[in-house]
């Protein structure tokens, strides 16, 4: 059969294929008219290489909109079914018979494997992220002491559940409602297929509209999203799908992480009441940021860089869990014995440090799913890179970490040891994509320093952190951020956020993400202003949630159930009842 | 009948155990205690924060002898649980009045 084919037409499907890859997928790269970036550049499909009649007929899937007014539109698509033709030996009744389909089939077929790589990556990686769940309940759960094992561990199991709840009701909509009209370049193809058209209602200032003074949907500075309240018909398609489990278990990272800066004297109502809460901030700031809000649009509004630039979310995540979680320690107050009556910090030894270990492996395992997968892209083949890169990170910064410490004079903790390892992992989230495997190296050592100066700070400072979680998560993410505006290379994300500059183009051939060492200052600025942004909306937020939460039920329990440990007198189960030494009798009062 | 109870580090159980069963020793009962003595325990560093351990983990070791074999037991178990070390631990030797054997009714000496 294969010899039968006409060489030509070998050619023509391996220049369709090239096509696919560097035009669609990697449009931006080729970019060289620049245009001012419009978000309904997004329909727009690309002439087809063989453009010779007159007014092609393009597919549903290039232009996102039903060629025929009269049937039912195309998107939401529930089944895939309109993502190209999967290439089943039925396929669309012709049979994958070579020679009697036309270059169309075969493109129709093409995109739909595209869309199915694509698919299983993005999902794939989701439930890695969904395994960190698992690591951050060990971490946490062994930094903490045994009395309040149960407890520790119960707060992240059901952040899982309570976060996800939040997120399908009002999370999603808020942070992607908007997703469509978000800025970007022209020729830009989403991985996951048209599907996401549907995500394109939102509200912001400064509404866009078309020639017929009609509103499209776009603003000039989005604010949040408005569609897909709990996933109803009006999203029902297969790749919203896609993007609302990766997002949510993205959150639910978010929501973890306070629990354990909070540890051992959250009152379990309160917690359970801040669950439901925690879509709310980080789903505003994550529109802003990935949902095609203000901060996205900060190149195109301010010619700041590329606007914001957050790969996989040091800032979207891990800052706005961090910096929750300082607002909840201060607020909570330090556990009892914690500071001496002059005021010194004294060590509450945390109970299991294998298990810290063992949670910390967990989490740079799930890290593989968080970093490449943010690609929503298995035919991105920068994937590579971005491993790589949070590989080199993660061991830099847990050397650094020793080396901070023996710099020191201390013993090598193994616990600092492994916030050290998480605080690389965190800060190279942001600029994984961006930058080159030194400059990832670079980045996780100073996370690996930066995680234990920061840990001592705050601990003089008054605020009582269990397992370190400000320090990783909320220290390091900043850090992550602005390192994007230092170390991106240039060599990876031409056209992000909409963004296409003549003069970058002139300079590099083609604008990619650029950091002040490559010569961008610009982007700098705009990293900056999203760790302001980030730190002091997530802190106010925080700080205003647990002061109100606080008159509903209270945030801190009783003096002598601290005392006693939460596991009895808050969850009525003992993490280890055999090794108790008093007899937990105030469970069955 | 003479009743020693020594106070041992952890680690040196098993080299006094077989030590006193070599002197003839035929049973002896051991608990996991905590304690202090004019060191007042030690302290340690987590996380850059010292903290104080104020009871240190010990063994304590309960034998009931005839009175004649008391010193021997008293010098095995010395022997064998030296360090040289500050907290090798204390031996306390006091008279038992009565010893009874559950099973059989037997008393005294032959109880033991």
């Amino acid at each position: 059969m294969q010899t039968r084919i006409p060489n030509h037409f070998l050619a023509v499907v391996l220049g369709f294929v090239l096509m696919l890859f560097s035009n669609l997928v990697f449009g931006a790269e080729d970019a060289k008219a620049p245009e001012p970036a419009k978000a309904e550049a997004a329909a727009v499909a690309p002439a087809p290489p063989a453009a010779a009649e007159p007014a092609p007929k393009l597919p549903t899937y290039f232009t996102a909109t039903s060629d025929d007014p009269k049937k039912p539109p195309v998107w939401p698509d529930p089944t895939g079914g309109a993502s190209g033709v999967w290439a089943t030996p039925a396929g669309d009744a012709k049979g994958d018979v070579p020679d009697k389909l036309s270059i169309q089939d075969v493109y129709d077929r093409m995109t739909h494997n595209l869309y199915s790589i694509n698919y299983v990556w993005a999902l794939v990686a989701g439930f890695l992220v969904m395994f960190m769940q698992a690591g951050f309940m060990m971490v946490e759960t062994g930094l903490c002491r045994a009395k309040n094992a149960s407890h520790t561990a119960a707060m992240n199991f059901l952040i899982y559940p309570l976060g996800c709840l939040g997120f399908w009701v009002y999370g999603f909509a808020i942070g992607w409602g908007n997703w469509w009209n978000g800025p970007v370049p022209p020729g830009w193809y989403p991985s996951l297929g048209p599907g996401l058209s549907v995500l394109n209602e939102g509200w912001g200032l400064g509404a866009a509209v078309d020639a017929a003074g009609k509103a499209t949907g776009a603003f000039t500075y989005g604010i949040f999203g408005t569609k897909g309240f709990f996933l109803t018909s009006a999203v029902n398609d297969v790749a919203v799908m896609v993007l609302f489990f990766f997002m949510m278990v993205f959150m639910d990272t978010t929501a973890t992480i306070p629990t354990g800066a909070m540890a051992e004297r959250w009152s379990w109502k309160n917690f359970c009441l801040y669950g439901l809460w925690i879509a709310l901030p980080y789903c505003l700031y994550a529109n802003w940021v990935w949902g095609g809000g203000w901060l996205a649009q900060g190149g195109i509004n301010w010619g700041l860089g590329h606007g914001a630039v957050d790969f996989a979310g040091s800032g979207v995540v891990h800052s706005m869990g961090g910096i929750i979680a300082l607002a909840g320690a201060i607020v909570l107050g330090p556990r009892i014995g914690k500071y001496d009556s002059q005021g010194r910090p004294k060590a509450l030894p945390g109970h299991n440090v294998p298990m810290v270990v063992l949670g910390t492996f967990i989490l740079a395992f799930g890290w593989f799913g968080f970093n490449p997968g943010s690609t929503l892209a298995g035919t991105d083949l920068r994937i590579s890179f971005v491993v790589v890169n949070t590989l080199l990170a993660s061991m830099a910064s847990a050397l650094g970490a020793h080396i901070a410490l023996s710099f020191k004079g201390l013993k090598p903790d193994p616990t600092m040891m492994c916030n050290g390892m998480l605080a690389g992992l965190v800060a190279i989230t942001a600029p994984c994509a961006f930058v080159n495997p030194v400059g990832a190296a670079i980045i996780g050592l100073v996370a690996g320093v930066l995680v234990v100066y920061s840990v001592f700070f705050f601990e003089g400072k008054g605020v009582d952190d269990p397992v370190g979680a400000i320090s990783v998560h909320g220290v390091n993410g900043l850090w992550g951020v602005l390192s994007v505006g230092i170390f991106a290379t240039g060599e990876y994300g031409a056209g992000w956020n909409g963004v296409v500059r003549e003069e970058m183009v002139k300079l590099y051939g083609s604008d990619g993400v650029r950091g002040l060492l490559y010569g961008d200052f610009s982007q700098f600025i705009m990293q900056i202003i999203d760790c302001a942004t980030v730190a002091v909306f997530g802190f106010v937020m925080a700080y205003v949630w647990f002061k109100i939460s606080d008159l509903i039920t209270p945030i801190r329990v009783s003096k002598e159930t601290e005392i006693e440990g939460l596991d009895g007198p808050e969850m009525g189960t003992l993490g280890y009842p055999d090794f108790q030494l008093h007899s937990g009798s105030k469970i069955v009062e | 009948m003479k009743m020693v109870e020594a106070i041992v580090k952890p680690f040196k159980l098993d080299e006094v155990k077989e030590a006193l069963t070599k002197a003839g020793v035929q049973g002896m009962t051991v608990e996991e205690v905590k304690g202090f003595g004019r060191q007042k325990g030690h302290t340690e560093l987590y996380r850059g924060a010292e903290y104080t351990v104020d009871f240190l983990p010990k063994v304590k070791i309960q034998i009931i002898v005839p009175d004649d074999k008391a010193a021997t037991v008293v010098q095995v178990i010395t022997d064998a649980a030296r360090t040289g070390k500050i907290g090798d631990g204390k031996i306390f030797v006091s008279n038992v009045e009565e010893v009874i054997r559950i099973r059989t009714g037997e008393k005294g000496p032959d109880a033991i």
